[in-house]
């Protein structure tokens, strides 16, 4: 079975990079535009690992990912950041909100299935 | 979808976010401190940054990186945007949209003003927050203070893994020992996955630390229990190791020092286990397998197998997962749905050749003409008008109203992308020339024809410096005059009677109408003893070869005069004027149709010529009375509706089909509005009916005429001209607005 991928970024771009690249990686990929269309999302879409934006409309990333933790269902779901924020603080609040891991842009490929990798089994 | 689309898709949303960064600094500029406008601009810039640094655009990502963070202080309200912050923010916005270009289009960029702004930003940053302004180099910068260890070599933190057991003759061996907090599972990181990225580094023997673990009745399943310490003999530095935790190490005790080779094997507490990753590597398929060897491996290196509960905690998450996966089958359907949905919301626009749009629009044009012809000809054969060829006939003609007006639609486009581009020469000509001046806009969304907004961004740039050169006086002079320093030029849009109205309107010193008369007398324009009206001597700035600039500046003096934008103007079927008041400013107006290609006409007659008179500018037709008739002068007539006149103007007379003035009591009046507001009662004939016409130009099939703005086909073949309604009112005015004035004297 192919493993599920969530990514939750507001830049079509970076949303066309994902979607190309997790596909070629062969994950299925499932995609959402903010914070509150991926929470939306995130329910019935049962994601292996979610990869989500910071600086978002509507609802951030930080709040994105504390509203998956709060939620009984995902609250395990390993959630990557990434971001082009790349200073202590960032990352930090990102941790505390329960993000598991971060990849910094710019967008690398090789990076982002890697870290989807590592915090996957 | 390849690299080459989705790097189109980032110029794309280059565009959009350009848009955004500038509408949301000129909100902040009209003072809005809306934190969601602050976010807007600083997303913006932050997007283009993230897709730049994907497609490797590196000075579109320096540029960025140094305006974000200039973005964030205002954003953390460590720096108030205030005019001069804002000031150099817009600047920094325009050098970016140049970036964008020239990364798109190939080509330089400005490098000395890009680098200047990059101080400028910076300063900003700087003065307000005392923290080193960040370069390009900052993210790495920036990330080592936050790990406690040398930062790792990669940039990215990570440090792609090579997976080799080939004997190197460079290892060495580290003792490793991890203990992870319950944070740490709750974040969604697993103590089995770290060792198992721990073992890629080389041979591995683990120990497993089970003190802690308590009876089972008094088990908190989601407490953290185990502990491990890892002897790792590997070619890779202590810092590869180190990177395997980082995402883990604030969520764990994590202790990594070398130990001598020798040392190792002798000093091994514990049974080395081979550490088997095929297992984890395998297919996701046998994940929750893998995971249940690892963790008893890991268990069993501790050699207390035998106590299977004491597992628990670890199986626990194991088993998490197990129920998850029936659920995701039975959610898949949901889940490709979700995925149809984002794929069709991505899909609401398409981008269309807009020569295929053209070439419908034609042909819609023609469907028009067939259309109405084939009416005319039933009508001719059918009198009574209710045999089914004829119903039909109805029914087809409104289809092809809606196929048109859906048509026409697909052009229509708002004005704001040609505002916006206004905005910026703002800037840079008020720079250029050490002006002050505010661009407001109005009406951006006004939508009109894709042909029209392309050819109005010309002759409105060349307007908008003018009015930046000559329209706006010198800060000093503004406030000699007692106004504010800083000038406004307001560009507005509306529709107005089924055309679009642009003005451009300036405070500053208005036509100097002295200079003006003086210069068209140099340039034997006009002959030295013309009596002009200031209307008329207004109207000169518009004549060929006319510049008013004492000296040719580099801005508007590139050899195009306000002569040639008349014409552009014209040539789009529009019209412009200009009205002034000396010391007050001047405005422009101009008058453009919403379309280029079809027109809801009144078909009249007028001596015996058939013509189509604009609906839009039409307000009422009536049968004027003789009673209401009023002579005035030799020539002026005035018709008097509900006690107030309105100038009367013969059209036949106007356009030379008849050498006198029909009696108006036998024709038919057409109030019309013209652009300046004024009412004018048009003359004519007869009336023969209202009709949708497609414009067929004559400029381009014939030569411009006077009073004429096109022409058209109608159904029974025949060509009938499209009257100027604006054109025929302003032929008209020059007596007709002495005859106003002298009837507001005498009344």
């Amino acid at each position: 079975m192919k493993k599920k991928v969530l990514t939750v970024d507001d830049s079509r771009t970076i949303r066309n990079m994902l979607l190309v690249t997790l596909n070629n990686a062969g994950f299925e990929t499932i995609q959402a535009e903010d914070g509150v269309e991926g929470l939306e999302v995130l329910e019935g879409c049962n994601p292996d690992v979610i990869v989500t934006d910071i600086n978002m409309p509507r609802l951030d990333g930080f709040g994105f990912i504390e509203g998956v933790r709060r939620n009984e269902k995902y609250r395990a779901v390993p959630i990557l950041v990434l971001t082009t924020e790349s200073d202590a603080e960032k990352k930090n609040r990102a941790r505390q909100a329960g993000a598991t891991g971060w990849i910094v842009k710019p967008f690398d490929p090789a990076k982002l299935i890697d870290a989807i990798e590592r915090v996957t089994a | 979808m390849d690299m080459n689309e989705i790097k189109e898709i980032f110029f794309q949303e280059c565009e959009e976010q350009l848009a955004e960064l500038e509408s949301g600094l000129l909100k902040l500029n009209d003072g809005d401190r809306d934190p969601e406008t602050v976010n807007a601009v600083f997303r913006a810039v932050h997007s283009i940054k993230g897709g730049a640094g994907a497609f490797g655009l590196d000075d579109l990502v320096a540029f960025a990186h140094v305006f974000e963070t200039t973005l964030d202080c205002v954003r953390s309200n460590k720096l108030e945007p205030g005019p001069d912050v804002l000031k150099v923010m817009l600047k920094s916005a325009d050098v970016l949209a140049d970036l964008v270009t020239a990364s798109r289009d190939g080509g330089g960029v400005d490098e000395a003003r890009s680098r200047g702004l990059v101080k400028e930003l910076e300063a900003l940053a700087n003065g307000e927050t005392l923290a080193p302004a960040a370069h390009v180099e900052a993210p790495k910068a920036a990330a080592a203070p936050a790990a406690p260890m040398p930062a790792p070599t990669d940039e990215s933190g990570f440090q792609p893994i090579p997976f080799s057991f080939d004997d190197e003759p460079e290892t060495s061996t580290f003792e490793v020992t991890f203990k992870p907090r319950r944070e740490l599972y709750s974040k969604g990181n697993e103590a089995a996955l770290l060792l198992r990225d721990l073992s890629r580094l080389g041979e591995m023997s683990i120990h497993c630390d089970i003190d802690s673990l308590p009876d089972l009745d008094k088990m908190d399943p989601e407490a953290s229990y185990f502990g491990w310490t890892i002897f790792v003999t590997t070619e890779k530095s202590e810092d590869d190791i180190r990177a395997v935790f980082e995402f883990a190490e604030w969520d764990c005790d994590l202790e990594v020092k070398p130990v001598g080779a020798a040392e190792t094997s002798e000093e091994l507490p514990m049974v080395p286990v081979p550490f088997d990753l095929s297992a984890l590597d395998d297919e996701p398929a046998v994940e929750t397998s893998a995971v249940e060897e690892t963790v008893a491996a890991a268990v069993s290196a501790a050699q207390t197998a035998s106590d299977v509960s004491k597992v628990a905690a670890a199986a626990a998450r194991v088993e998490k997962k197990e129920a998850a996966a029936p659920a995701a089958a039975a959610q898949n359907n949901a889940a490709q749905n979700n995925a149809a949905a984002a794929a069709a919301a991505a899909g609401q626009t398409i981008r269309v050749d807009l020569d295929r749009v053209d070439r419908l629009i034609n042909l819609v044009g023609e469907l028009v003409i067939n259309q109405a012809m084939l009416s005319q000809s039933v009508i001719e054969n059918d009198a009574t008008g209710t045999s089914a060829v004829n119903m039909g006939l109805e029914e087809l003609q409104q289809l092809t109203r809606e196929i048109q007006d859906s048509v026409m639609a697909i052009r229509a486009q708002p004005v704001k992308p040609v505002f916006q581009r206004m905005s910026r020469i703002v800037r840079e000509v008020a720079d250029m020339v050490g002006k002050q001046i505010r661009l407001v806009t109005e009406g951006e969304n006004t939508e009109v024809d894709k042909t029209v907004i392309d050819k109005i961004a010309e002759p409105l740039t060349h307007m908008i410096r003018n009015a930046v050169d000559h329209g706006i006086e010198s800060p000093e002079k503004r406030e000699a005059a007692g106004k504010d320093p800083e000038g406004t030029i307001k560009l507005s849009a509306k529709h107005r009677s089924g055309r679009i109205l642009i003005e451009l309107q300036d405070d500053g010193g208005g036509i100097n109408r002295e200079r003006v008369k003086q210069k068209a007398i140099d340039n034997d324009l006009i002959s030295p003893d013309a009596n002009l009206s200031d209307e008329e001597i207004d109207n000169l700035i518009f004549a060929p070869g006319f510049s008013t600039a004492d000296q040719i500046s580099d801005i508007s003096g590139r050899g195009v005069g306000m002569d040639v934008v008349k014409r552009s103007i014209q040539a789009l079927g529009g019209r412009i004027s200009i009205s002034s008041r000396p010391g007050l400013g001047s405005t422009f107006t101009m008058s453009l149709p919403l379309t280029l290609a079809v027109l809801d006409g009144m078909v009249v007659t007028v001596a015996g010529q058939t013509l189509v008179v604009p609906l839009t500018a039409i307000v009422e037709t009536l049968q004027p009375e003789a009673s209401a008739i009023h002579s005035f002068g030799a020539t002026q007539r005035l018709i008097s509706i509900r006690n107030s006149f309105c100038p009367l103007v013969d059209v036949g007379r106007i356009l030379n089909f008849r050498a006198t003035q029909a009696n108006p009591v036998e024709g038919v009046a057409l109030l019309v509005e013209s652009e300046g507001g004024g009412q004018r009662a048009l003359m004519v004939d007869a009336i023969q009916g209202q009709r949708q016409v497609v414009i067929k130009s004559l400029e381009a099939n014939y030569t411009h005429v006077p009073g004429i703005a096109a022409a058209t086909i109608l159904g029974d073949g025949r060509v009938a001209l499209i009257l100027d309604v604006d054109a025929v009112v302003a032929a008209s005015r020059g007596q007709s607005l002495r005859a106003e004035m002298s009837l507001a004297a005498t009344g």
